[in-house]
């Protein structure tokens, strides 16, 4: 455990040493949701909500920003992975006796505190926009996101240690990560969508954890998961990945394609 | 610490049975054996592509060997990874130092991983640090430093855990002479601590400083002797001409073949090179030179090098350009 808790504060140190990383993460997703949301603010009646008008707008896309800010700050804290592996800090790590359970572990709680203080810090903006403000929500909201950081750090790690390049990562960013999100419910309601459409956002699991922070927030719309649900499909998202990235880390030593991730 | 983690006094350092590595059709590796006894300074000399970087990257526990098996400290690492591991210092070719922090804190996480920390990992970084005096830039960044000074915290931080043996990936690359000078002083003054010291090179000075050195082209361990012994298995001394073009050197190898017969010694023609070996080489160079007047651009005697070791066990020219395309590993 020495070493998870040493890995996971370098990650910290390392944050606080690079600002940008702030702007970064947080910045894109907020400046999207105030476009995007005072844009559709004038046509925007999600079925069944409440009033319609640019703050039910924001508020609507107020939950899927905050996961937004979630995704990119874990894509930054694990695209290093990237590099760091083949000609970096990890390769110290890798030859270590640290096991690859506290390796990813180390790694990967370090990206989940990053990103629940960057997806966290957007929760002030809760009560400017009406939503639910008890502490029993923000509690819940909290653990949503620990949560949903949990998973999509582990997630980042996942690819990006499987790659050699970070232009592979940033590929698979604009082909999966993104269109995960777009189509976990935070961008628009299932409802109004088309079967095929509606499918593909129940078999994906950002849509429960969007759904689980949306309801926390005390946002409401017909056609989400139950709170329940949604809350154990965030949890077994999250331990299925991080148990799938220590098994990669486990896997490197002896594994017999080694050879082609060579630096 | 426990007794996995310490080698019994009776087994070697390293011992390497058979040791291969196939990249699908391409032998990185190819059934390399040899033993290096505790406290030795071994190098692993070859060209780029010659096999260097994948035996590390084997001894080092990255990357598994295709067949063969080897042992660090007495310790497999198919059965005992982790005691290994303990056993071994590491020093990347590349940095893995993290440039974001300080001296300090990279020590810190380090020992980390080995299991340390407490006041007794903080004496045991100072302590190194003073050694390699470092210890006034302990808490600067480390991407402020000098590469000199970048490589002798990744030594510092390779010998936090006391390993009995320290594997080294081109240890001087990147390092002006004194630092170089600085590295070989430091890595004798392991050795005579108890410590062994494995290191690629494909520098010949570099090797000329070790113990024993192993010589690898093309996946294969050619020759492995002391310095001293591997070049006087070069017969005497070696004569050098330089032909005018390039072209004419087998020729010219051919012409001093037939005009001087045995006399000439061991005759070759290497990339527009001559070379002679033979004993008492001042005697001849005369001849040659009254010989073949003009025939070549320059004339040089000498002891035996490494690079005439190389030379003789492969029959090329250590260089990059002559060598296999380069392992990508």
């Amino acid at each position: 455990m020495t070493a998870a808790l040493a890995l996971a504060k370098r990650e910290l140190v390392r944050f606080a040493r690079q600002r940008s990383r702030v702007v970064g993460a947080v910045a894109p997703p907020l400046l999207m949701w105030v476009v995007v949301g005072s844009g559709l603010g004038g046509s925007f009646r999600p079925a069944g909500a409440g009033p319609a008008g640019a703050t039910a707008s924001l508020a609507y896309f107020f939950p899927g920003t905050v996961v937004l800010v979630v995704l990119f700050a874990a894509i930054f804290s694990t695209i290093s992975v990237i590099e760091d592996r083949k000609e970096g800090f990890l390769q110290g790590v890798l030859v270590s006796p640290a096991s690859p359970f506290a390796v990813a572990f180390g790694k990967i709680a370090g990206g989940t505190l990053l990103g629940l203080l960057q997806g966290g810090a957007l929760l002030v903006l809760v009560p400017i926009l009406g939503l639910s403000v008890d502490p029993v929500a923000l509690a819940t909201a909290g653990a949503v996101l620990l949560g949903l950081a949990f998973a999509l750090t582990s997630l980042g790690f996942l690819i990006a240690w499987s790659l050699d390049s970070t232009q592979g990562f940033h590929a698979i960013m604009n082909l999966f990560l993104i269109p995960l999100w777009l189509l976990s419910g935070a961008f628009f309601p299932a409802s109004g969508a088309p079967p095929w459409l509606r499918a593909m956002m129940a078999a994906n699991p950002l849509t429960y954890g969007v759904a689980a922070l949306r309801q926390a927030l005390g946002g409401r719309a017909p056609d989400l998961p139950g709170a329940g649900l949604s809350l154990a499909v965030t949890a077994a998202f999250a331990a299925v990945l991080f148990a799938a990235a220590a098994a990669l880390v486990a896997r490197m030593p002896n594994g017999p394609e080694r050879g082609k991730l060579r630096p | 610490m426990s007794s996995l983690s310490s080698p019994s006094p009776s087994s070697p350092a390293l011992e390497a049975d058979s040791l291969s590595r196939f990249f699908g059709q391409r032998r990185a590796l190819d059934g390399v054996s040899l033993s290096v006894a505790p406290g030795e300074i071994f190098a692993f000399l070859g060209p780029n592509g010659g096999g260097k970087t994948t035996l590390f990257r084997i001894l080092s526990t990255l990357l598994a060997p295709s067949s063969g098996t080897f042992r660090v400290a007495g310790h497999d690492p198919m059965r005992q990874l982790e005691a290994l591991r303990r056993s071994l210092g590491v020093v990347f070719q590349s940095p893995s130092l993290d440039r974001k922090l300080t001296v300090r804190e990279n020590l810190l996480i380090q020992g980390a991983l080995y299991d340390l920390g407490g006041a007794a990992l903080a004496a045991r970084s100072d302590e190194l640090l003073r050694r390699f005096s470092i210890l006034d830039r302990a808490g600067d960044l480390v991407e402020v430093l000098s590469g000199g000074l970048a490589r002798r915290v990744e030594i510092a931080k390779s010998l936090l855990h006391r390993p009995p043996v320290l594997l080294l990936d081109e240890p001087s690359t990147g390092l002006d002479p004194g630092a170089r000078r600085d590295l070989t002083a430091l890595l004798s003054d392991l050795a005579k601590e108890g410590t062994t010291v494995l290191l690629t090179t494909h520098l010949f000075d570099e090797a000329e400083a070790a113990h024993r050195v192993g010589i690898l082209d093309r996946g294969r361990l050619l020759a492995c002797d002391t310095p001293a012994a591997l070049k006087a298995k070069v017969g005497g001394d070696v004569i050098t001409l330089e032909t005018r073009r390039g072209d004419g050197a087998a020729a010219l190898a051919a012409e001093i073949g037939t005009r001087f017969g045995a006399e000439a010694g061991h005759i070759s023609a290497v990339g527009g090179v001559v070379r002679l070996e033979r004993a008492r080489g001042h005697e001849f160079v005369p001849r040659l030179v009254e010989t073949f007047p003009g025939r070549f651009r320059s004339v040089t005697l000498g002891a035996p090098t490494l690079e005439d070791v190389f030379i003789d066990a492969t029959g090329r020219l250590f260089r990059v350009d002559e060598a296999v395309p380069p392992e990508a590993a």
